[in-house]
């Protein structure tokens, strides 16, 4: 007999506003208190604390203007938010402080989340949806150079970058992007030499999320349909099907593997999270706790395995804090 | 015929004479289906036969010019044949030009296709000919722009003159449309107006046609006229006149069309094999992830058996329904409700009764506020549902509605097909009423109204008649079934009568005499089928008197689509009034009728009338029949 599907461990409520972004900062030692960030559609982020459930600290850096990505760079004290005031922020949050220490005008007005990653010590690249429809820029933080801006060719009919991840296959190693697309398709990109090195059409719809499991080169994507599509790398750069799992509802606004690789987090328009298997894609839960559309997943960086949790915010306004499947 | 050329001298006005007489006789077929062959293959390529067969057709004494050219117009395979035997004759000779330009073209219209396109394509091959073209082609124009003639010509005609025009736009060369443009866009812009103006889809389809076509030969380069119609065999036959095949290869490029046709079928499926060898490629399942020990299995699934579908809950009550169709901002519910509904005003009549005209008033006046498939046939089917469960007072709303200010002409439309609709569903028995469950929704949009209702009275006016015009006076023959009172008894007057009063007061945004005929149209229909439903109730005689005034005063309308609604009607009376009533009530009614019916019977432009009017006519001779048989 299977167990019912768990409770929220707990639920963080006060944002005001439909919660777009989360990310986790707990991988700190004591007396480091474990962190979470959340952007909302009121423009603010909200700096939670774990073991109080309480807000420490509010940021407003977008002029109220909706933030729809939060990324921490190393440690909890340095955070780059991205808000549809067409502005990605850098703030310093050490010793108590709040303040925005630099920023980044995009000239985006679109929606895809900027993807960082750290090549070298206190430098990162950050790849962003540009100005023009179709190009995707990255830039070196934090010296704000342009890298490289990746122009798909004339006729490929891309649409707009829906989502994107920068990733190498070791420390030192060239990095690629991979970014999913408008016309459902996943494209991967070489930096040097700014060329597509191979694109797979995996969904009809948009590309709304995906994530990629740069060990096992393989990757998951989510759309507006009812479909998940896993594909994967093989040795010759070249991307392919590996299955698609038919889903009971339509629409996945989020998808994020948990960085042990075991399982995985979907969420749902239709107000459920799903967890799945990362290996076979099993079935293993439904969380059914929200009541609209839940926008993001993400899952923690505890050091403690035991202390794992998985985070969801909604459009009704909440965060949902879940331990599930810590033991393993 | 066998001539000896070479230098010989030879007289053939002879052989012109013969070649008239015979023609005019009657003969034309034997003859020429001899002569053209012959003459076509001597003048191939030899000059001098060419002006031999010149001289003999010039030489046809004028009163028989006529059977002449017509015989070589229709016998020749191509234009450019017609081309090599007639030379310049119509530049030359006032006959031909009369025959070959105005005749064929605009007096008669039982030529085929070939014939039209023979005939234009040779008067496109000369220079000193093409003047004569541009002619032709502003005489169609006028005639095709011309609201009378689209009025009263009948449709075939039209269809001729539209084909006409197409072949000569394809002959046009760009220098002559230049000189002629600002004629063609006027004419066109006359010509579309009252195209549209018209009541049958057909002639409304062809006048889009063409001013299409001739949209796209004056504005090559800007926004071309785009018409969105029913693309069938009819349609694409049209538009194939447009492009023209160049005259000198059309014989050997016969193997080479299908070399062509077979080389275009191949590109397209060596791009597909293309393609789908890519997307098969990279479908390939990785089979080596299978192989690695599953070291999931140590991860137990929960209980997932509450994971359904979303559905959103549709309200349960029907007043609960009118405040989420009035007010809600939750589309998804509206959604919900809109699909409920039918089986909820079914479900719950008492409830409805209470609140049905402020019910019909809410769908009425409903509008698609989301993308929802099937929304017009959810909405229309429960608005039948109210109008059957609560008849009296709801038919006295729609009526009202219909003669009153500021509807749409899709909402009067709407509410002649919902009393239709419900006056069906009234009369026919209890027991034997299904509700239909129309399981594949419709998704095309109605662009071409009048569809469904012209199709319905058709349908039930010519079952009767053919049930009727077999049996002698007895009764239905058929085995009646469990029977019920017939609920559409009590209210059939009150879906008639309303109706009909008003349809002469004008209003400020609504003339049913004038401008919106077509409503006209459907109205006389309407009242048709209500008059076939109503048959066996007691309303009946006094509802046929009230319609044969309406047909009376309404018989000479110039819109055929009316016309074809009155003869409906004038069918229906015959057949829903018992005969006693009719010799009774209406006997100086019924003469009247008789001699407007042979009158449209022999001089109606429109075939469908003419019919319509002949099956009248015999109706009227079998109840006639009837009354002599019955033992009175």
């Amino acid at each position: 007999m299977a167990l019912p599907p768990p409770d929220p461990q707990f639920v963080l409520r006060g944002t005001g506003a439909a919660v777009h972004t989360l990310r986790f900062s707990c991988g700190g030692q004591e007396p480091n208190v474990p962190l979470l960030f959340s952007g909302s559609e009121n423009g603010f982020i909200h700096v939670w604390n774990l073991r109080t459930h309480r807000v420490d600290t509010t940021l407003d850096g977008h002029g109220r203007k909706s933030v729809y990505c939060v990324e921490t760079m190393g440690s909890k004290d340095r955070l780059l938010s991205q808000g549809r005031d067409q502005r990605i922020c850098l703030w310093d949050l050490a010793e108590g402080r709040s303040s925005v220490t630099d920023s980044v005008f995009t000239e985006n007005v679109g929606f895809c989340r900027c993807s960082l990653l750290k090549v070298a010590q206190e430098r990162w690249l950050m790849a962003m949806a540009a100005k023009a429809l179709e190009e995707v820029q990255v830039l070196e933080l934090p010296s704000k150079t342009s890298v490289c801006t990746l122009k798909p060719e004339v006729g490929a009919k891309l649409g707009m970058p829906m989502c994107l991840k920068l990733w190498q296959l070791s420390c030192g190693s060239q990095p690629l992007l991979l970014a999913g697309y408008e016309d459902g398709s996943v494209v991967l990109w070489n930096l040097s030499a700014g060329k597509v090195l191979s694109r797979l059409v995996c969904h009809q719809e948009p590309v709304m999320s995906f994530d990629f499991d740069s060990e096992k080169a393989k990757g998951i994507s989510g759309s507006s349909e009812k479909v998940l599509s896993i594909w994967s790398l093989n040795e010759q750069q070249n991307l392919q099907v590996y299955k698609t799992h038919k889903l009971v509802n339509t629409g996945i606004s989020d998808i994020t593997i948990r960085p042990d690789k075991k399982i995985l987090a979907t969420a749902g328009w239709d107000h459920r999270i799903r967890i799945f298997g990362w290996k076979k894609l099993k079935p293993l839960a439904v969380l059914d706790y929200h009541t609209a559309t839940i926008h993001c997943v993400s899952f923690s960086d505890h050091k403690n395995p035991s202390e794992r949790l998985l985070a969801a915010g909604s459009k009704d306004h909440r965060i949902s804090i879940w331990s599930i499947y810590t033991q393993t | 015929v066998c001539f000896v050329p070479g230098g010989l001298d030879c007289s053939i006005s002879f052989v012109s004479r013969v070649l008239g007489k015979v023609c005019v006789h009657g003969n034309q077929k034997g003859i020429l289906s001899v002569l053209v062959p012959h003459l076509a293959d001597l003048t191939k390529s030899d000059c001098i036969w060419q002006r031999i067969c010149w001289r003999l057709v010039e030489c046809v004494p004028d009163r028989w010019m006529e059977a002449v050219v017509l015989g070589f117009v229709q016998r020749a395979p191509r234009a450019d044949v017609l081309s090599r035997l007639l030379g310049n004759l119509v530049v030359k000779n006032k006959k031909a030009q009369f025959v070959v330009t105005q005749k064929v073209l605009l007096l008669q219209y039982h030529h085929p296709t070939e014939v039209l396109q023979n005939l234009l394509g040779y008067l496109s091959l000369d220079s000193l000919r093409r003047a004569l073209l541009i002619r032709v082609l502003q005489e169609l124009l006028e005639i095709w722009g011309s609201s009378s003639a689209v009025r009263h010509s009948p449709p075939e005609q039209q269809q001729y003159i539209s084909k006409a025009i197409l072949i000569c736009l394809s002959h046009l060369k760009e220098p002559e449309i230049e000189s002629c443009r600002q004629e063609l866009l006027t004419s066109m812009m006359e010509g579309v107006k009252c195209h549209l103006d018209s009541s049958l889809p057909q002639i409304r389809r062809l006048g889009m046609i063409v001013a299409e076509s001739i949209s796209s030969k004056i504005n090559t380069d800007g926004p071309v006229l785009k018409f969105q119609y029913e693309e069938d065999d009819e349609a694409r036959e049209l538009k194939s006149l447009l492009v023209q095949t160049p005259p000198s290869c059309v014989v050997p490029s016969l193997p080479d069309d299908d070399r062509n046709q077979k080389a275009d079928a191949e590109l397209p499926l060596v791009l597909e094999s293309n393609e789908k060898s890519h997307t098969a490629a990279s479908a390939m399942p990785d089979e080596e992830l299978d192989a690695e020990l599953d070291s999931d299995d140590d991860l137990i699934p929960y209980d997932m058996s509450e994971d359904k579908e979303l559905k959103t809950k549709a309200p349960v009550y029907i007043r609960e329904c009118m405040e989420v169709l009035t007010g809600s901002e939750d589309v998804d519910k509206w959604e919900a409700t809109v699909k409920a509904l039918e089986s909820l005003v079914r479900k719950n009549p008492a409830a409805t009764r209470e609140v049905s005209v402020e019910l019909a008033k809410i769908l009425l006046h409903l509008e698609e506020k989301t993308c929802m498939e099937g929304f017009v046939e959810l909405r229309r089917r429960a608005q039948v549902a109210v109008l059957t469960t609560d008849p009296i007072p709801v038919a006295k709303y729609l009526t009202s509605q219909f003669y009153s200010l500021n509807y749409s002409l899709r909402q009067r439309m709407d509410i002649l097909d919902v009393l239709v609709l419900a006056a069906q569903e009234l009369s026919y028995p209890k027991c034997h009423r299904k509700t239909e469950h129309s399981d594949a929704p419709k998704p095309c949009i109605q662009l071409l109204p009048g569809s469904d209702s012209s199709k319905d009275w058709r349908r039930i006016i010519d079952e009767r008649i053919k049930s009727k015009t077999r049996r002698f006076a007895k009764g239905q023959s058929q085995v009646e079934l469990a029977s019920s009172p017939n609920e559409f008894n009590s209210v059939a007057g009150h879906f008639f009568f309303p109706l009909i009063q008003h349809f002469d007061r004008p209003l400020t945004t609504f003339d049913l005499l004038r401008e919106d005929h077509f409503v006209l149209g459907r109205l006389v229909h309407t009242l048709a089928i209500l008059m076939s439903l109503a048959v066996n109730t007691t309303a009946v005689p006094a509802m046929g008197k009230a319609l044969l005034e309406l047909v009376w005063a309404l018989r000479f309308h110039t819109d055929s689509y009316v016309r074809q609604g009155l003869l409906a009607c004038v069918s229906s009376v015959l057949l829903s009034v018992p005969v006693e009533r009719l010799l009774e009530d209406m006997t100086e009614q019924l003469l009247e009728a008789q001699s407007w019916l042979g009158d449209v019977m022999e001089k109606d432009p429109d075939g469908d009338c003419r019919r319509l009017a002949l099956q009248n006519l015999l109706l009227m001779e079998n109840l006639k029949k009837e009354t002599k048989n019955s033992p009175l």
